[in-house]
C-alpha cells in the first residue's frame, strides 16, 4: 500500500512540467451537440503544434498543448478556462468553440489577464470590447450581408427564417432582422427550433402556409439535416438556405438527397481547389486541406480553419512578442494582412474581429459536393 | 429521537476551514465552490425524493429560477443584490406553492413527469422572454456582488461566502433531519394510508416541504449567478436536474450526508478524469453502475457501515 502512495505521489509530481515551453490552452466542445465543430478544431490544433514542435517550435521553444472538452456547457467552460489559466499557467487560450462559452469567460479573461481567441460567430464576443478577447471567426452580419445580397440580385423578397434555440442561431436570428430591416426586404415568417428536435414538420408547415421566395434556416448539429429533411418531404417550393453553421461534409451525409441545391454562405475552405489561381488563398488552403485530409483521413471542415487561424495568429504574436502577456495583445492588435482560411485578417487596437463581408463566398451543395456559386 | 451529530457538523465545519487555509489555487477552489452548490442542490433533492418521496424533475428550473429573477430584479430595478437574491428565492417558493398545488396530488411516475414538464416549460421562457432573459445567448450585464456594503468578487471572497453559507445549510438540514418533521415526512413515504389514519394532513405538508426546498434551491441559484458572472439556460436545463437525482442517489438518499458526499464525488470526479479523456465517459459511467448496483444506501451508506463495524468491535 505504502509503496503504491509513493508511486502516486511520484507520479504527481513528475507530470507539474517545466515552465520553458510555450503553453497553449484550448478549449472545445469535442461531445454534445456541438460535436461536430469541435473535433475539427481539436484535430486541426494538435496537427498543427505536432508539426510546429517537430520544425523546432517558436524561437526554438517547443509547444506544449493543454486542451479541454466544454461539452458546449457553459459552466464547464468556465471551470476549464480557470484550470488552464491557475493549474496549467498557460500564456494563451485558445477557443471556446461556441459563443455562449465564450461570453461565460469574456470577464475571466479581463480578471485574469490571458488573450483569448475564440472560435465562435458571435458579434458580442468582440462587442463591447474586452482587451482580452480576439476572435477569429467571422460575425454573422457577413454572413447575412452576402445572402440577402444574393436573394436581392434574384429578385426574392419575402424570407422565412427558422433559427436554432441557441448562441448560434439566436445571435445568427438577431443579424438576420436587423439587416432584412436595412435591406428592404420582408420577414414573412419567424420559426424556432431546438438543437436536439427530431422534426421540424410543424415549424415547416406554418411557414409553407406564408408562401416565402426562400427559407433560411440558421444552425448547428444535427438538427438543420432535419430541416432540409422535412423540407424536401413537405415539398415546399422556395429556395431553402443554409447559415454557414452547416458547413461540414457531415451535413451532406446526414441529410442525404435532401441537400442538394441548398445554398449556404461559406469560408473559401470548402471549395479550395475549385478556387481560380489567381486567388492569393488558394495554395495555403490547398495545402492545409491535403494535410488534414491525409492526417485524419476525413474531409475538412471550415470549423477546423478557425482553429488553424487561430493558431497561426498566436504564432505569429508569439515570435514577435514571446511570453509577455500585455505585448502579446500588442503584436496581435498590430498583425494586418494575414491571409486566413476565413479571408484577410486585419486587426488593431479597436477590432479584434479583423474580417469583413468577403471572408464569405456563396456555395451551392451539388452531386454531394460544394460547388462554388459565385466567386 | 435520535441526537443531533456534533461530529458530523464538525466534520463539515473543519474540512470547510481546512480548504480555505490549504488551498490558494483558484482552479481548485472554484472546483470546491462548484461542488459547494451541487452539494446543496443535492441535499434539497434529497429532502423531496429521501425524506418525503417526492420525485422533483424540475430543481434544475427552480435554481435557474432563483439565478434570473436575481439578476434581472438588480439589473433592471436598481435593488441590492442580496435583497433580490431574497426577492427570487421568495418568489420561486409562491411558484413552487401554485405548481405544486395540483401536481403534488399526483404519485410516482406521474409526479415525475409533471416536474419534468414544468422544468421543460421553464426552459422554454429562459430561451423565448429573450427580451428579459436575453434569450439562448445568456444573460450578461450581470452587477458586482455586494453584501452589506462590501465587494465580493473572486473565488477567495466567493469561497468564504459559499462555505458559510453551506455550513448554514448544513446546520438547518442537520436539526430538520432529527426534528419531528423528518419523522413525519419519512412515516408519509412509508406510507401515505397510515399516515393519513394518524391525522396527518399529507398534501399540505408535501406542499409546505416542496416549497420550501424550491425557495432554498433559488436562492442557491442566484447566488450562483452572481459568482459565475453569466448564465445561460444550457446550465438550468433537464440535465441538470438529472444530474442532482444521479449526485443524491450515488450519494445515499434519505440521510443529511448523502446529497453531500455525491455531490462532491461527482463533481470532483470528472475533474480528476480530463487527463484520460478518452475513457473519460466510460470510466464515469462505470462508477455509477457500480455504485448502484453493488451499493443501494449509496456512498454514505457504505462509510455508516464501515464506521459502524468498527464502533462494535
Amino acid at each position: 500500500m505504502k509503496k503504491l502512495l509513493l508511486i502516486g505521489m511520484l507520479l504527481i509530481f513528475a507530470t507539474g512540467s517545466s515552465f520553458a515551453e510555450y503553453r497553449l490552452g484550448a478549449l472545445f466542445s469535442t461531445t454534445g451537440p456541438a460535436s461536430f465543430l469541435g473535433m475539427p478544431e481539436k484535430q486541426t490544433l494538435e496537427m498543427l503544434v505536432e508539426k510546429t514542435n517537430k520544425n523546432g517550435g517558436i524561437n526554438g521553444e517547443k509547444i506544449e498543448l493543454f486542451m479541454y472538452d466544454t461539452r458546449g456547457v457553459d459552466a464547464e467552460a468556465r471551470k476549464k478556462f480557470i484550470r488552464l489559466v491557475k493549474r496549467d499557467n498557460v500564456n494563451a487560450v485558445i477557443g471556446p468553440t461556441r459563443s455562449g462559452s465564450t461570453l461565460a469567460i469574456k470577464d475571466l479573461a479581463e480578471k485574469f489577464q490571458v488573450p483569448l481567441l475564440s472560435c465562435a460567430s458571435s458579434d458580442k464576443i468582440i462587442n463591447p470590447l474586452n482587451k482580452y478577447v480576439f476572435k477569429v471567426a467571422p460575425s454573422d452580419k457577413h454572413a447575412v450581408r452576402k445572402i440577402y445580397f444574393y436573394l436581392k440580385t434574384k429578385g426574392m423578397e419575402n424570407i422565412a427564417i427558422l433559427t436554432a434555440q441557441n448562441g448560434f442561431g439566436d445571435s445568427g436570428r438577431d443579424a438576420l432582422l436587423s439587416e432584412a430591416e436595412k435591406m428592404g426586404l420582408n420577414i414573412v415568417a419567424d420559426e424556432k427550433f431546438r438543437d436536439n428536435d427530431r422534426d421540424m414538420t410543424s415549424q415547416l408547415t406554418k411557414i409553407s402556409e406564408r408562401n416565402p421566395d426562400a427559407v433560411i434556416c440558421w444552425g448547428v448539429g444535427p438538427a438543420p439535416a432535419i430541416v432540409a429533411k422535412n423540407f424536401k418531404q413537405l415539398q415546399i417550393e422556395a429556395e431553402l438556405i443554409m447559415s454557414h453553421g452547416v458547413a461540414s461534409k457531415k451535413f451532406i451525409e446526414l441529410a442525404g438527397d435532401a441537400a442538394e441545391g441548398i445554398i449556404l454562405p461559406a469560408g473559401r475552405l470548402l471549395v479550395a481547389e475549385k478556387l481560380p489561381d489567381s486567388s492569393k488563398f488558394k495554395s495555403m488552403l490547398v495545402d492545409y486541406k491535403n494535410e488534414y485530409e491525409s492526417t485524419f483521413g476525413e474531409s475538412v471542415s471550415t470549423f477546423g480553419g478557425h482553429a488553424y487561424d487561430a493558431f497561426m495568429i498566436i504564432k505569429k504574436a508569439l515570435l514577435t512578442a514571446g511570453k509577455d502577456k500585455e505585448k502579446l495583445i500588442k503584436s496581435m492588435e498590430e498583425i494586418t494582412d494575414y491571409i486566413g482560411t476565413y479571408g484577410i485578417f486585419n486587426f488593431s487596437k479597436k477590432d479584434h474581429n479583423g474580417l469583413d463581408k468577403d471572408a464569405f463566398i456563396l456555395i451551392e451543395i451539388r452531386n454531394g459536393d460544394w460547388e462554388l456559386l459565385e466567386s | 429521537m435520535k441526537k443531533i451529530n456534533y461530529l458530523f457538523l464538525f466534520t463539515i465545519l473543519l474540512i470547510l476551514v481546512l480548504t480555505k487555509l490549504l488551498i490558494k489555487n483558484e482552479y481548485y477552489l472554484s472546483i470546491v465552490i462548484f461542488g459547494l452548490f451541487n452539494a446543496i442542490n443535492a441535499s434539497c433533492f434529497n429532502i423531496l425524493l429521501g425524506y418525503t418521496g417526492i420525485i422533483s424533475l424540475g430543481q434544475g428550473a427552480f435554481y435557474g429560477i432563483g439565478a434570473y429573477c436575481a439578476v434581472i430584479t438588480a439589473a433592471s430595478y436598481g435593488i441590492s443584490p442580496s435583497i433580490a437574491i431574497l426577492m427570487a428565492s421568495f418568489f420561486s417558493g409562491i411558484l413552487a406553492f401554485v405548481v405544486g398545488y395540483p401536481t403534488l396530488r399526483l404519485h410516482g411516475h406521474y409526479l415525475a413527469m409533471a416536474t419534468l414538464g414544468f422544468g421543460m416549460i421553464i426552459y422554454v421562457f429562459m430561451n423565448e422572454m429573450a427580451f428579459l432573459t436575453g434569450g439562448p445567448s445568456g444573460f450578461l450585464d450581470i452587477n458586482k456582488f455586494t453584501l452589506l456594503g462590501m465587494s465580493i468578487y473572486g473565488e477567495s471572497e466567493f469561497y468564504i461566502f459559499v462555505a458559510s453559507m453551506f455550513f448554514v445549510f448544513v446546520v438547518m438540514f442537520e436539526l430538520f433531519d432529527k426534528s419531528f418533521l423528518a419523522y413525519k415526512l419519512k412515516f408519509i413515504k412509508e406510507s401515505e394510508f397510515a399516515s393519513k389514519s394518524f391525522g396527518i394532513n399529507i398534501f399540505r405538508t408535501k406542499l409546505l416541504t416542496f416549497s420550501l426546498v424550491a425557495a432554498i434551491t433559488a436562492f442557491n441559484g442566484g447566488v450562483y449567478a452572481y459568482y459565475a458572472g453569466f448564465i445561460s439556460p444550457v446550465s438550468f436545463n433537464f440535465h441538470y436536474s438529472i444530474q442532482l437525482l444521479t449526485m443524491a442517489i450515488v450519494g445515499g438518499v434519505g440521510s443529511v450526508s448523502g446529497g453531500i458526499v455525491g455531490a462532491a464525488i461527482l463533481t470532483a470526479l470528472p475533474e480528476f478524469m480530463t487527463a484520460i479523456e478518452d475513457y473519460e465517459m466510460v470510466l464515469y459511467g462505470l462508477f455509477l453502475a457500480v455504485t448502484i448496483i453493488f451499493l443501494p444506501e449509496g456512498l454514505s451508506g457504505l462509510f455508516k457501515k464501515i464506521v459502524g463495524k468498527n464502533a462494535s468491535n
